[in-house]
């Protein structure tokens, strides 16, 4: 399907199919309006003129979806969840829910976990409050106004004012239909003083079949409330991906990403955190691996309104054969974000000749009373570091596998659960051998 | 057995193009231990360098033999499974990966794929050896060299002297920067490990770890040669005297080598 089969009529049979109300099906149409008008966004460095975002399908017709049990998911599901313990855990295929699980002890503190088809019947209010409102906008460009109108899936969490869950949340987006899109959207609220970590696994067949994802994540912190946020992006080398992951802290917030960027196809994928209350912090931290023929264009965005405020980003990119990886690193102090710090750190490490790796820090200051530094580089295998290993014994292989994992450890050893922490270090070893 | 023999003949090395060896002759036996002395840009680090084949150095000429077997030919690790250790002067910092995680993977280089050390023997061995170099075991959790101060450094290279347990080692400057206790503790880790079947070569331009570390033989390094051997004697009166008496003994003006 492409994107110009879509009219209104599509849309509104869609929304009415989902049973949404009306605010629902009016929103989608009106960002079906906007995507007509509005062009496609245009990362620096990448032309992406050529790249294929319309062949996709938007529905897979499936039996009755039915909840399922967690020994009932498939063997390559499984091994991303703990099945040991019975976790907070969200898991769609194909757009559709398969199992959800949130412990009765966090549904009685007033904690959502569902899936967002749900959400809009269940939650209305909180989902028109928070759903491309205030963090990223239906008109940014063709691909946000698209992602509104044809919004197929996603997840809605919250957790209330003073709530603490302890045990991660974990989601897993499953594209089972190798031509199966995912407009996926997430919206995570932790309201103030909450704490939340959150984790969430985008899967595919691994294929070549043509098609799309376009996924946008919301992720709202209340005054004092902190937000742990990990991701493992792991799409096929034919799916054209465009992923936008945003967050808004409010006073004394911290919001920390630890995204796992693992996509085989060409890539745009921004990651944009507004510190907007005095003392907030934000850390993103982000790895990406790049192979074959694939382009991937990533943001890491921090921007200080207010005061004291803390942002930090760290970006490491390994890209081998013939891949292209653009890192922007954007620190951006606003007027009036005093004493506030941008810290940045990107750094790309080259395994082929043909590879072509960018880091691009930018400082953006409009403020005098700030501090802000930036690291950037982009080179090959240290050589001593890879002789003082081999001196001991270690292969080159086994050396050059140690250092690149180790490159890589600042966001792998931050994802809260070990097995998908064990399945990022897979994803990592069966794309950088 | 009586452990293993590396014989360097003729060694002559050259970085970026410069000559800094210029025709090293020198045979170390296992149950020997062997000190090189010399004062800074002699050439003491390029032939430790040379010996396991640090990517910058190149032999231009001469030979260097384990067991009688061609160790130029040797890729890195080929020489650290031939018996050959060296404990860096200028150590890596390697981040992301575990000093454990790191030893671990060293301890199996040596050994046959299927026969790993058993995770449990691994960390018996690793916690007593490094009880015995009074270290802190955090540090086999932090990542390998990174931000350890100059002594951590010293005393990591000592702990995987300790747990490889080469034929050869070679120890480059493990003196530098320790103060007296850790000095102490360092040799103490070093005379642990000598028997007949090790033979260990000691770079310093200090005695004092000598004091601790008896050498068997001594070597004084000018000028990218060996330019005197001798006994246990010699650093008694490099101790006393310095190195000018050898400089004007064999006519030398400037001692370093390279500039
Ligand atoms: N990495 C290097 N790059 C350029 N020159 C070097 C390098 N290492 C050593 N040299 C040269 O070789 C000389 C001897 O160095 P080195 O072997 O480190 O001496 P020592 O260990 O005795 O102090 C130095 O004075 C310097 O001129
Ligand atoms: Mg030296």
């Amino acid at each position: 399907m492409s994107t110009d089969v879509f009219t209104r009529d599509y849309i509104e049979s869609y929304s009415k199919k989902q049973q949404e109300p009306t605010w629902m099906t009016d929103m989608r149409l009106n960002a079906f309006d906007v995507a007509q008008k509005t062009d496609m966004p245009k990362p620096d460095k990448t032309k992406i003129t050529r790249w294929d975002f319309n062949s996709f399908e938007h529905v897979t017709n499936q039996e009755e979806a039915k909840q399922i049990t967690l020994t009932d998911l498939p063997e390559g599901i499984k091994k991303f969840v703990d099945t040991e313990k019975k976790q907070n855990l969200l898991v769609l295929r194909d757009t559709v829910k398969q199992y959800v699980h949130l412990t009765s002890d966090l549904m009685d503190q007033g904690v959502i976990l569902t899936d967002l088809q749900t959400a809009i019947t269940e939650y209305p209010e909180l989902v028109q409050k928070y759903f491309m409102t205030d963090a990223v906008q239906v008109s940014e460009h063709k691909l946000t106004a698209l992602h509104a109108a044809l919004v197929n899936g996603g997840a809605f969490i919250y957790v209330p004012k003073n709530v603490i869950v302890n045990e991660p949340i974990q989601t897993i987006f499953w594209q089972d239909n190798p031509s199966q899109a995912l407009f996926n959207h997430v919206i995570l609220v932790a309201e103030e003083n909450s704490e939340v970590t959150y984790v969430e696994n985008y899967l595919a067949t691994e294929t070549e079949a043509k098609t799309v994802m376009n996924v946008i994540s919301e992720v709202f912190a209340g005054a004092n409330a902190k937000i742990s946020y990990g991701s493992v992006d792991h799409f096929a080398h034919g799916t054209t991906s465009y992923i936008n992951r945003r967050g808004l802290a409010e006073r004394d917030a911290t919001i920390e990403w630890a995204l796992g960027q693992m996509n085989d196809g060409d890539t745009i994928s921004e990651n944009v955190t507004h510190l907007l209350g005095d003392q907030s912090v934000c850390f993103a931290k982000a790895v990406s691996v790049g192979r074959g023929d694939q382009t991937q264009n990533f943001t890491a965005h921090i921007v200080n309104h207010g005061k004291h405020t803390n942002g930090i980003i760290l970006q490491h990119g390994v890209m081998k054969d013939r891949a292209t990886g653009i890192f922007h690193g954007i620190g951006k102090i606003e007027h009036g974000g005093t004493k506030a710090n941008a810290e940045q750190e990107s750094r790309v490490l080259m395994l082929s000749k043909h590879a072509r790796g960018d880091a691009n820090p930018i400082l953006l200051i409009d403020e005098d009373d700030v501090t802000a530094g930036h690291a950037a580089s982009v080179g090959r295998v240290d050589p001593l570091q890879l002789y003082y290993l081999m001196s001991r014994g270690i292969s080159r292989q086994e050396a050059e596998r140690l250092i690149i994992h180790g490159f890589l450890a600042p966001v792998v050893n931050e994802i809260p659960i070990q097995a998908v922490r064990d399945q990022l270090t897979d994803v990592i070893e069966g794309k950088v051998n | 057995m009586s452990g293993s023999t590396l014989e360097i003949k003729d060694l002559h090395v050259e970085i970026d193009g410069k000559e800094i060896l210029k025709g090293v002759n020198l045979t170390v036996k296992g149950g020997e231990f062997h000190a090189i002395m010399g004062p800074n840009g002699t050439g003491k680090s390029t032939l430790a360098s040379a010996i396991m084949g640090h990517p910058k150095y190149e032999v231009t000429k001469g030979q260097i033999l384990m067991d009688g077997e061609d160790v130029l030919e040797m890729e890195v690790d080929e020489r650290a499974k031939a018996g050959l250790f060296l404990a860096m002067q200028y150590p890596s910092e390697i981040s992301g990966v575990t000093t454990s995680d790191f030893l671990r993977s060293s301890i199996n280089a040596h050994r046959e794929e299927g026969d790993e050390i058993p995770l449990m023997k691994f960390i018996k061995e690793m916690d007593a050896a490094m009880d015995y170099l009074e270290m802190d075991k955090n540090m086999s959790q932090r990542y390998l060299n990174e931000g350890f101060s100059g002594g951590e450094k010293k005393r990591n290279e000592i702990l995987q002297l300790m747990l490889l347990k080469p034929a050869i080692g070679i120890l480059d400057e493990i003196d530098s920067g320790l103060d007296i206790d850790a000095l102490k503790v360092v040799s103490k880790g070093i005379n642990k490990l000598r028997n007949e079947a090790f033979g260990c070569l000691i770079i310093t331009h200090y005695q004092r770890l000598l004091n601790y570390v008896k050498p068997d033989f001594v070597h004084v390094m000018m000028q990218g040669r060996v330019v005197k051997s001798g006994g246990p004697e010699l650093v008694e009166r490099l101790e006393s005297e310095g190195y000018e008496w050898i400089k004007q003994e064999l006519g030398i003006e400037d001692e370093t080598v390279g500039k």
